[in-house]
């Protein structure tokens, strides 16, 4: 089936199978390979894009119930060569180690201090974060990072 | 020095330029033209007798290209999975090792284990096929149970008791005597829960063949590339060493799960030739849980004797070590030499006797998870130590330091065959003491208990020995491969830096760490420092990365290089200067000479190197690029006290970490932020192992928990803020006085919890993991 | 996942009768279930009909003392709803954020998984289930495990909340998944007070004798010496009958706290 979807900004029209998943559409058809693929039970969070505004995890939305939406992923957030101050914080505070679950885990971040009317205290980054699993850093350091990265968002 | 990207700085990492905005190049993210897709048909069952398999069926799915079964490996001369180090049992006889195809032929021993497999032009396809398998098994009884292994069913025809090995270290005779004298024995009856690792980056491989220049190159998340080959070309022999290229590109942590080989790389290079066409292959997590390979595992029988003023006078081990269904690449060495030579943790305890007793049980193979080894023993000693203190009445914190080797004491060679450089224990205790906020301790004791919370403390106080390793040493205790590291550093024209090393980065931060030493050593500017790792086309023969190994062991092989570059350079510089190469200073990247005011930068020499107009050729050889492997003279022992306060609901069993300091000493320090990642990471890891986690099969050998559904990974809610700080006493054997700082957060927090949770609930021991049930069931069982 | 057809409908009518034609068919709305066990080869449908782009099946709307919410309404839009806040915080703890910002409540309801946390309010507020074909009381709606009243094809529309005096929702979270291993949700409703507990058994239930004790008495400590039967509890590696128990018991001493608090 063909469906239209509209990434980080780019219309794309994509034909794929009725079975395939939003992350099949980024990673294999578009070639946005920066969302990974951590489980297969909708924990680990590693592919967390945002669909029409939210975040979701784009291994658990079929290809055609994305259809129509606007996803931005990690490779979009930056403004050309100026970085979202989330990823700036995120390098800053040295919160990330291995990277992989760091797109996932900066898509949530960006939606978690977007969608909060007041500004996040450290343990409502940890539950606000839950959705994401890290085995690298233990968190301390992504926890800072938000934090600092929601005074300039 | 560079204040913000020298020694000692917390310069900011360079590869994070890439994870950050998603241009990371993990193995799932590569592809080649052509190519297949390959999924595993995986054991339903524990333990089985293969009676047939029918392919037909796959092989009639549409995009099917092959299906392939163990028997064609072997046909084809593909060996055996092998263990590489061979531990001797009491009895003076070498392990007893059972026969590991890659891909099973005649028994399956997991449920797991790979015994076909399917590739075809879509991932569905080879799925659809895979799903097509089917086999004839005859269902034998399976042993599951560590403790009770030994009296269970025999697994492997050629293990008898399913016993791998009965080893011992340390003096018994003068260890029972210890005992024989002692005013108290403390006794605990341990359990080291079985650990899943759990790397968010699952394990992948893209395996092809050219044809033209006969030539192998496979991609895979390994975190030691060459191991990773020499295993594959000399002893599973898919292809000569010189036509196999391993490349391990970025890889999304390892945590020890990734330095084995394999099936699932070896089955995928081995067919992408047969196919003529690449193959790629990555695990689901359902596959992860099942297939990669496990952690700990240990039951054990630990007894302390100490005099009744508190002196640790012998300490006696004995433990079951689960080994899963086969040994695994390194399984051997870490329930031996990587935890009964560390019983003597931070004391001077005289007679030490450890006794390992390796099993087979039908469950996926257990190896190195984060510390290997280490963590387990520190478990042993400290629990014990905690424990014995509260029998004698005594304050945990003033028995250890009785008994803490004292700082002249070392060299310090303890009973269990290994000599501690340096340390000092005392220093460490008092600074996490403090950071803890010890002497408040009662204070927000009593608050928690008028909240009906119950409030405990605990301690740890780990050793480590990593940077592994010296080669003869382990060479002798029956490694198979030696353990140096190698490095090339390669001076550009322009005076830019190419560094290869054989080290790998799985989130370390090499290329920011390494860019420091070299940068700062050859003065020249940190971006012009590009470090390259994990690619056997490009690196000299190295051994990768586990065991703290990389900046004490790799990084030394990179400063010996650099030793060699300015040795070089001033030879050049002294033609240009008219002088002997012995009157050449160099010193913030000038080559200096007392007899000019005109000291040439390190750019300069380098253009000089590459453009030989200066010095004559039949002395000097142009160029400036040079190797250097380093083989250190020791194991390196970081070490640290770590604190931890618990606030435990006694309605629900809930535990809260209320505090948690920990304090290291890593010996010098390259990169402040860097190390401390790495052991809020390692803290992470462990108190996921006190609270949370746990691999756990169901008497038929059943994975039951195989997904993040069951298996209780820590997420951010789980955890505290981590209070970290660092001693330091300088490791006295390597060039940059450097000790590694991988796993000791890892190593030293499960005690920490452990201790802090008994302390709250009074009781003497709590399994791990401390779930809230099995707390809430312990407050129970008190009442 | 085996291959499926995607069927796309744009009313209930098309997605019922798109059901109807098909010999093996699944809804999906938020798909936060359905997709891990398509992935995981437990589900294997010929058909697989989204109602998430019907028109007005996710509307949330408060009248007359009844909150209203529409099938495909996500967790994440109820819980910034304030007619009833024990029902916004309860959904605002299922799952993830991003489980939240996909998954739906009808879908919850339809799967009732026994660890889901919406069948504690339905069954705790006393909600009115609404279908394509009828309106069934929350109290008849869970029947087993992830068996429901739901005939074959019939869609949920709406799901109707009398808007209580007070509740409160407390919730004990399984470590690995966030599921409930038990969640008791405590209301003080024109009809009584009302104990609904999910997690513990098979389905949701009420908890009698825990209404009882609240009725007179609407304090913690009402609740201490009750008795729970855990014969029928759900026992497992995560926890056993027994501490289910205990926990049903605690659960709704602290809903009853923040209740009263």
């Amino acid at each position: 089936m063909k469906i239209n979807i509209t990434v980080n900004g780019a219309e794309q029209a994509v034909d794929v199978a009725d079975n395939a998943l939003l992350s099949d559409v980024l990673r294999d058809a578009l070639g946005l390979t920066g969302t990974h693929i951590g489980c297969d039970t909708s924990q680990c969070g590693a592919c967390t894009v945002h669909l029409d505004g939210r975040s979701v995890k784009s291994c658990t939305i079929l290809a055609g119930q994305a259809d129509g939406g606007e996803v931005t992923t990690i490779e979009g957030i930056a403004n050309g060569e100026e970085l979202h101050p989330m990823q700036v914080a995120f390098r800053a505070n040295h919160a990330l180690q291995c990277g992989f679950c760091t797109p996932g885990m900066i898509m949530s971040a960006i939606d978690l201090v977007a969608s909060s009317d007041e500004p996040l205290n450290a343990e409502q980054v940890r539950e606000g974060l839950e959705g994401n699993i890290c085995r690298c850093t233990g968190y301390h350091n992504i926890v800072k990072a938000v934090l600092d990265a929601q005074a300039n968002m | 020095m560079n204040a913000e990207t020298g020694i000692g700085a917390s310069a900011l990492r360079k590869e994070d330029a890439r994870f950050i905005t998603g241009k990371g190049q993990y193995t799932d993210d590569i592809n080649v033209f052509g190519q297949t897709f390959c999924v595993f048909v995986r054991s339903p069952h524990a333990r089985a007798k293969i009676k047939s398999i029918d392919t037909a069926s796959a092989m009639a799915v549409a995009g099917v290209i092959r299906v392939f079964t163990g028997d064609e490996l072997t046909a084809d001369g593909i060996g055996d999975l092998p263990c590489g180090w061979v531990v001797t049992s009491k009895d003076g006889n070498p392990m007893v090792a059972p026969a590991h195809p890659p891909i099973a032929t005649e028994f399956v021993n997991y449920v797991g284990e790979p015994y076909a497999f399917v590739v075809a032009e879509t991932l569905q396809a080879a799925r659809d096929g895979a799903e097509a398998v089917s086999a004839d098994f005859e269902v034998l009884e399976a042993v599951v149970d560590t403790g009770t292994a030994t009296s269970s069913a025999q697994i492997h025809e050629n293990v008898a008791n399913n016993q791998a090995y009965d080893w011992e270290l340390g003096d018994k005779d003068a260890t029972d005597a210890a005992f024989a004298q002692a005013d108290h024995v403390t006794s605990l009856d341990i359990v080291n829960n079985r650990l899943i690792p759990n790397a968010i980056e699952p394990r992948a491989a893209l395996g092809s063949y050219d044809a033209a220049s006969q030539t192998y190159t496979l991609y895979t998340t390994s975190q030691n590339p060459h191991v990773e080959r020499v295993v594959l070309a000399l002893f599973v022999q898919v292809a000569p060493e010189a036509n196999l290229r391993v490349i391990s590109p970025d890889v999304g942590g390892g945590f020890g799960s990734k330095i084995f080989v394999y099936a699932e790389e070896t089955a995928v290079i081995w067919a992408s030739a047969k196919i003529g066409r690449p193959i790629k292959w990555r695990a689901d997590r359902s596959e992860s849980f099942l297939s990669d390979a496990h952690g700990r595992d240990h039951v054990t029988k630990a007894e302390l004797a100490l005099s009744s003023s508190g002196e640790m006078l012998g300490l006696r081990v004995k433990t079951i070590a689960n080994m899963g269904a086969y040994l695994s690449t390194f399984s051997s060495s870490v329930p031996t030499y990587l935890y009964g030579t560390l019983m003597a943790g931070q004391y001077k305890t005289p007679a030490i006797y450890v006794e390992t007793q390796a099993v087979f049980t039908n469950t996926a193979p257990v190896d190195a998870y984060r510390g290997a080894g280490r963590p387990e023993a520190t478990y042993v000693v400290e629990r014990l130590v905690e424990t014995a203190a509260r029998e004698l009445g005594m304050d945990p914190v003033e028995l250890r330091r009785i008994n803490f080797i004292p700082t002249d004491a070392f060299p310090y060679q303890t009973p269990v065959a290994l000599q501690y450089d340096t340390g000092n224990y005392a220093a460490s205790m008092a600074k996490a003491l403090e950071l803890a906020d010890s002497d408040g301790y009662m204070a927000r004791k009593a608050a928690s208990e008028a909240a009906g919370k119950l409030r405990g403390r605990g301690y740890s106080c780990y050793i480590e020995a990593c940077g592994l390793a010296p080669s003869q040493l382990v060479l002798q205790l029956g490694a198979g491969v030696g353990l140096f590291e190698s490095a090339e550093v390669r001076v550009d024209v322009s005076g830019s830096v190419t560094v290869m090393t054989g080290s790998h980065s799985h989130g370390q931060g090499h290329e920011t760490t390494f860019a420091q030493l070299v940068s700062d050593r050859l003065g020249i500017p940190f971006d012009s420092v590009n470090v390259i790792h994990g690619d056997t086309g490009r690196s000299d023969y190295g051994l990768g990365t586990y065991g703290s190994r990389s900046i004490a062991v790799g990084g030394s092989a990179i400063d010996k290089a650099l030793d060699k570059i300015i040795a070089k350079g001033k030879k050049i510089a002294a033609h240009m200067f008219e002088t002997t190469d012995d009157q050449v200073d160099f010193a913030d990247g000038q080559f200096s000479y007392a007899g000019s005011n005109e000291p040439k930068p390190f750019a300069e020499i380098a253009g000089a190197a590459y453009i030989p107009a200066v010095y004559p050729l039949d002395e000097l050889e142009p160029g400036l690029s040079e190797k250097a492997f380093y083989d250190p003279s020791n194991f390196t022992y970081p070490a640290g006290s770590y604190v931890c306060e618990v606030e435990i609901d006694p309605t629900t069993g809930e535990t809260d970490i209320a505090k948690f300091v920990a304090v290291d000493d890593f010996g010098n320090v390259i990169n402040p932020m860097i190390v401390e990642g790495q052991v809020h990471g390692g803290i992470a890891q462990g108190i996921g192992q006190a609270l949370l986690e746990h691999g756990i099969y169901d008497s038929s050998g059943n994975l039951a928990t195989g997904s993040y559904m069951d298996y209780a990974m820590p997420r951010a809610d789980d955890l505290p803020d981590f209070q970290v700080d660092m001693t330091s006493t300088p490791c006295t054997h390597n060039p940059l006085g450097v000790k590694g700082c991988g796993e000791a957060g890892a190593i030293g927090s499960p005690a920490a919890v452990m201790n802090a949770i008994t302390d709250a609930l009074g009781v003497k021991d709590v399994s791990m993991p401390a779930t809230p049930q099995t707390v809430w069931q312990t407050i129970q069982q008190g009442t | 996942m085996h291959r499926f057809n995607f069927r796309q409908a744009s009313s209930i009518a098309e997605a019922h009768s798109t059901h109807a034609a098909s010999d093996d068919a699944v809804y999906i709305a938020g798909g936060m279930t359905l997709i891990p066990s398509l992935k995981l080869r437990l589900a294997s449908p010929n058909d697989v009909v989204d109602l998430s782009r019907i028109d007005g099946l996710s509307t949330i709307s408060s009248a007359g003392g009844v909150l209203s919410v529409g099938a495909t309404a996500r967790h994440c839009d109820v819980a910034q709803t304030t007619d009833i806040p024990a029902l916004a915080s309860l959904a605002s703890r299922i799952g993830d954020a991003q489980v939240r910002n996909c998954g739906t409540i009808g879908g919850s309801l339809a799967n009732n998984d026994p660890a889901a946390d919406y069948p504690a309010a339905v069954v705790g507020l006393g909600a009115t289930v609404h279908t394509n074909s009828r309106a069934i009381a929350g109290d008849e709606f869970f029947v087993d495990l992830f068996e429901t009243a739901l005939e074959d094809g019939e869609i949920i529309t709406r799901v109707d909340f009398s808007i209580p005096s007070r509740a409160a929702y407390a919730k004990f979270a399984n470590p690995a998944s966030r599921f409930a291993i038990v969640g008791v949700m405590v209301a003080e409703t024109s009809s009584g007070v009302r104990v609904g507990v999910t997690g513990a058994g098979a389905c949701a239930f009420r908890m009698s004798s825990f209404e009882a004790a609240l009725s007179s008495n609407m304090s913690a400590s009402a609740l201490d010496g009750i008795a729970v039967d855990s014969s029928e509890f759900n026992d497992d590696l995560h926890a056993s009958a027994q501490y289910r128990a205990n926990l049903v018991t605690v659960m709704a001493k602290r809903a009853v706290a923040q209740l009263t608090a």
